[in-house]
């Protein structure tokens, strides 16, 4: 069997796009090693790609200006005869693909699948055509090893491979995670996510250093670290239009974990919209009560959600590598907002906790954070967070999950809105909120069922006495 | 001469030079190697292969002597160990060829003489014959390896006291010995001296034999030396050494005495000095510590463009370490990223017999760090290949953490440990915790089932156990 994948050769240390030109070879032309098939542009110079193998240039998978990130199928080398069904329509065919552009890992579907094995045996029959677009459903790799994705160019028939200086950052291919068992272990261990970690080992496999430097950056964003903040590369350029603020490291340690949260974690949202006439009710007469402590919506909310999460363990989890976490305890982080940025306390327990508890508690915890007087148990173990913006005339916002929790509830204004009551006009007070929801660890008619049961319990809020 | 321009000059051609070499020219690099003795450096011309053959002859010479176990009677069983040192010098002339051709294969161009820097990129060459050359490269690697140290006060006078290089040019083996200096070098020549009939008497300041291995490791072969009448002397400290016509006296105190011990020859085995010195270092402000060139993990020194790799890098001082090295200098030069090394990974071996391997920490280490600790062991008595090879001298220990089943440690002592090692250098190199060595399909019957049993131990899991 002679196939030569011909992939977007790295060039450079710092290359990981390359444009693509020209063809100089057509399909269907007879092509041998050393032929120029191509003219490629990279950040540095224009560069002439060489074939690596010898046959017919059966199939070009990009268009000429296209983008395309290192180590991608970019066109096939085969005899005649071979069948490349497969290999053909593991990459998107034809037409520039400038979406991956300036994307640094560049996770492009076709990555996975120009590492994925030629096609044996299993791919003899002719293969159906596909639409060209679907990514290959390429054969289930094996959970950890097999060949690297596409990190090289194909290796020359001839002499030795060697030829090619080892590639730098390897391309991360999606839908696939590979990583050591010792990683693997300790990421477990740690309760951290393996899709948040960048691996830095042979082909992006992910390895203990790489596990411990995503713990070290998650305690450091959680306890706001004494690391300078760095300017981001993609900051434009300063002027006298502009105004440079240095980032206070609160600042600096919200843009690590966000950025952590939301690139790798799949968020989906599910808005509910609830009647909050009884629950403001209900607030005011326990307000008059004497020796109440004082009471805020936040306050219901969190009772509200604590006794949902316990009718919901699914919400109440974690995604954590080749398992979902249910997490037993509820622990409620409660975003607050600061001058320079947004501390989440942990009210823990709240299931086990009276609303009275729950306002007490929160009261002293909000207090602290201000001060900066937190604890850094106080800090980290939230199963699950709320934001609420209703002091701001918000209607409805969405919240970033904050890892490893796998939920987070985004709770707006209670307004005066015009609602229909029993087929007649009237006032209510109506309060928006918005689930985001780690797609990893549920799905929308779990998010919707949780905001149900929610609504229902804020909506008849004596249960929250209970 | 005129100036000559490489991509790459290695100063050096030993296991770290020559395959750094290699490798540049395989990346498409111009490289020149300066060499001042025959290609292979010490490892393969006065080290490494040459005492393996000799241990091979020792080895061979014991067996003989066991031969009744096997219901093979011998007469007039006799050993020259003029024949075993002319097998040794063959095999390394053998070796050291095999890197000319490669160099040749390769296009790597062989400068005889001594290099020195002169600045950045550029390397003076003084040949035996008196002539220099200067030789230009982007950038220079050093690869120069290390030397036999001795005690202060000692000379080695090559001679009465002799070092390893002088002990690999003795055509007869003497009829005493004092070797100073219970580490790899010192411990294999012991085993092949005895083996040929010589009184030998280790000495060696540490409280053990191979004082870097596991203690357990230690124990079992000191228990091993003893029934072959090998005089172990360890945590005793050398006085004085003094050379006189046909012997030599050596005074040591050991474990609170004074004694004296007299043999016709000592062997310095005491570690070895990196090569630093008429390198030119200082007036380019290379950056030497404790008498090693320091390098970053791309293996460059604190001068851009040179690198330095192996021995004269630092320790561990093996040859497999330095051509570990050598790789990753030759990719960094020629402008690639390679991966740092894990240095937990690089095992560590001992010829003698039984054979000595391991890697990574002791469980001594293990502990001394504070975390959980299981280990698992595995006893050679208890495996089928073993006895069936008569080899049941010996065991597997894995030291592998608590928590994650991480391996930390390996120690084996026994027939082909320096190859089961190989197995385990894999898994540590994958981050393979013991779950996946003890699920690990072994063939049976094989030494390596004794690998597997440890792991299974160290899990609470061993099946022959």
């Amino acid at each position: 069997m002679a196939v030569t994948k011909v992939v977007m050769p790295k060039l450079s240390e710092a290359m990981e796009t390359g444009k693509l030109l020209r063809w100089l070879k057509q399909e269907g032309d007879r092509v041998s090693g050393g032929d120029i098939i191509a003219e490629i542009e990279t950040d540095k110079a224009d560069i002439e790609l060489e074939a690596f193998g010898s046959g017919v240039l059966r199939k070009l998978l990009v268009g000429p200006g296209a983008s395309v990130p290192v180590g991608q199928l970019i066109a096939v080398i085969a005899d005649p005869d071979e069948d490349i069904g497969a290999l053909a329509s593991a990459a998107p065919a034809g037409g520039p693909a400038p979406s991956a552009v300036g994307a640094p890992p560049a996770p492009a579907p076709a990555a996975a699948a120009a590492g994925a094995p030629p096609p044996g045996p299993a791919a003899a029959a002719p293969a159906p055509p596909r639409p060209a677009a679907s990514p290959a459903p390429a054969r289930e790799p094996a959970a950890d090893g097999g060949p690297a994705p596409g990190a090289q160019p194909a290796p020359p028939p001839g002499p030795p491979s060697a030829a090619a200086p080892p590639a730098g950052p390897p391309v991360v291919s999606p839908g696939r995670l590979r990583a050591s068992p010792l990683a693997r272990n300790v990421a477990r261990q740690a309760g951290l996510d393996l899709a948040q970690v960048t691996g830095t080992g042979p082909g992006g496999r992910i390895v203990q250093r790489d596990v411990q430097a995503a713990l070290a950056a998650r305690s450091a964003a959680v306890a706001a670290p004494a690391a300078p903040p760095r300017v981001p590369a993609a900051a434009p350029p300063a002027g006298p239009e502009t105004e440079e603020v240095p980032l206070t490291q609160i600042r600096a340690a919200i843009a690590r974990q966000m950025i952590q949260s939301k690139a790798p974690v799949p968020h989906f949202y599910v808005t509910a919209e609830i009647a909050m006439d009884r629950a403001v009710a209900l607030r005011g007469e326990l307000q008059a009560l004497p020796g109440a402590p004082k009471l805020t919506f936040t306050d219901l909310i969190v009772r509200a959600c604590a006794v949902a999460l316990g009718r919901h363990p699914g919400i109440n989890a974690s995604f954590a590598g080749d398992r979902l976490r249910r997490h037993r305890a509820v622990h409620i982080g409660i975003a607050v907002a600061l001058d320079d940025g947004l501390i989440t306390p942990v009210l823990r327990d709240c299931d086990r906790k009276s609303l009275f508890q729950i306002a007490a508690e929160s009261r002293d915890l909000i207090e602290r954070t201000r001060a900066r007087k937190l604890r850094q148990p106080e800090l980290s173990g939230a199963t699950f967070s709320i934001s609420n913006l209703g002091m701001f005339p918000v209607e409805e916002f969405s919240a970033i999950i904050n890892p490893p929790e796998g939920a987070i509830l985004a709770v707006g204004a209670i307004l005066d809105k015009p609602v229909v009551v029993d087929g007649r006009l009237a006032v209510g007070k109506r309060m928006r909120v918005t689930l985001s929801c780690d797609h990893r660890v549920m799905d929308g008619a779990m998010g919707a069922r949780f905001l149900a049961d929610l609504k229902a319990t804020l909506e008849a809020p004596l249960a929250l006495l209970a | 001469m005129p100036g000559e321009r490489f991509d790459a000059v290695v100063v050096g051609s030993g296991p770290g030079g020559y395959v750094a070499a290699i490798r540049a020219a395989q990346l498409g690099r111009r490289v020149a190697v300066v060499e001042a003795d025959r290609p292979g450096g010490i490892c393969l011309n006065w080290g490494c292969i040459p005492t393996k053959a000799l241990l091979r002859n020792a080895e061979v010479l014991q067996l003989f002597q066991r031969a009744g176990e096997f219901g093979v009677s011998l007469e007039g069983l006799r050993a020259d160990y003029a024949v075993a040192h002319a097998r040794s010098r063959q095999v390394a002339e053998r070796m050291s060829r095999g890197v000319e051709y490669l160099f040749r294969k390769r296009q790597i161009t062989l400068i005889p003489g001594r290099g020195t820097l002169l600045a950045p990129g550029a390397v003076r060459v003084a040949a035996a014959d008196g002539s220099a050359r200067t030789v230009e490269a982007a950038a220079v690697v050093l690869a120069t390896g290390a030397r036999p140290k001795s005690l202060p006060g000692v000379a080695i006078d090559g001679v009465r006291v002799i070092s390893s290089d002088e002990a690999l040019r003795l055509d007869r083996v003497p009829p005493s010995i004092v070797v100073i200096g219970a580490g790899a070098v010192g411990v294999e020549f012991a085993d092949v001296f005895a083996s040929y009939g010589t009184q030998v008497t280790v000495v060696e300041a540490l409280p053990r034999l191979l004082p870097l291995e596991d203690e357990e490791i230690s124990r079992h072969l000191a228990r091993s030396f003893a029934k072959r009448k090998i005089d172990v002397r360890a945590g005793a400290r050398v006085q004085s050494v003094r050379a006189g016509g046909d012997a030599v006296r050596v005074e040591i105190e050991h474990e609170g005495q004074a004694a004296r011990l007299e043999a016709a020859m000592v062997l310095m085995a005491v570690g070895r000095g990196a090569n630093t010195g008429d390198l030119g270092l200082e007036a380019l402000g290379v950056t030497v510590a404790r008498g090693f060139v320091q390098v970053s993990p791309r293996m460059e020194t604190s001068v851009p463009g040179v690198y330095a790799i192996g021995d004269v890098a630092g320790p561990p001082l093996l040859a497999h370490k330095a051509s570990a090295e050598g790789i990753v200098a030759a990719e960094a030069l020629a402008g690639a990223a390679p991966g740092p090394l894990d240095y937990r990974a690089v095992p560590s071996c001992t010829y003698c017999h039984p054979q000595v391997a391991s890697l990574g920490l002791t469980e001594a280490q293990a502990r001394a760090d504070g975390r959980a600790v299981r280990v698992g062991r595995y006893m050679f008595v208890a495996n089928g290949k073993a006895q069936a090879l008569g080899e049941p001298e010996g065991l597997v220990k894995i030291v592998a953490a608590g928590d994650t089943g991480e391996i930390l440690g390996v120690h084996v002592i026994g027939a082909e440990a320096t190859e089961l090692i190989a197995e385990l250098a894999l898994g540590k190199t994958l981050e393979a915790t013991v779950e996946e060595v003890g699920r690990t399909i072994h063939a049976h019957p094989t030494m390596a089932e004794a690998v597997m049993e440890a792991a299974l131990d160290a899990m609470g899991e061993a099946i022959h156990l």
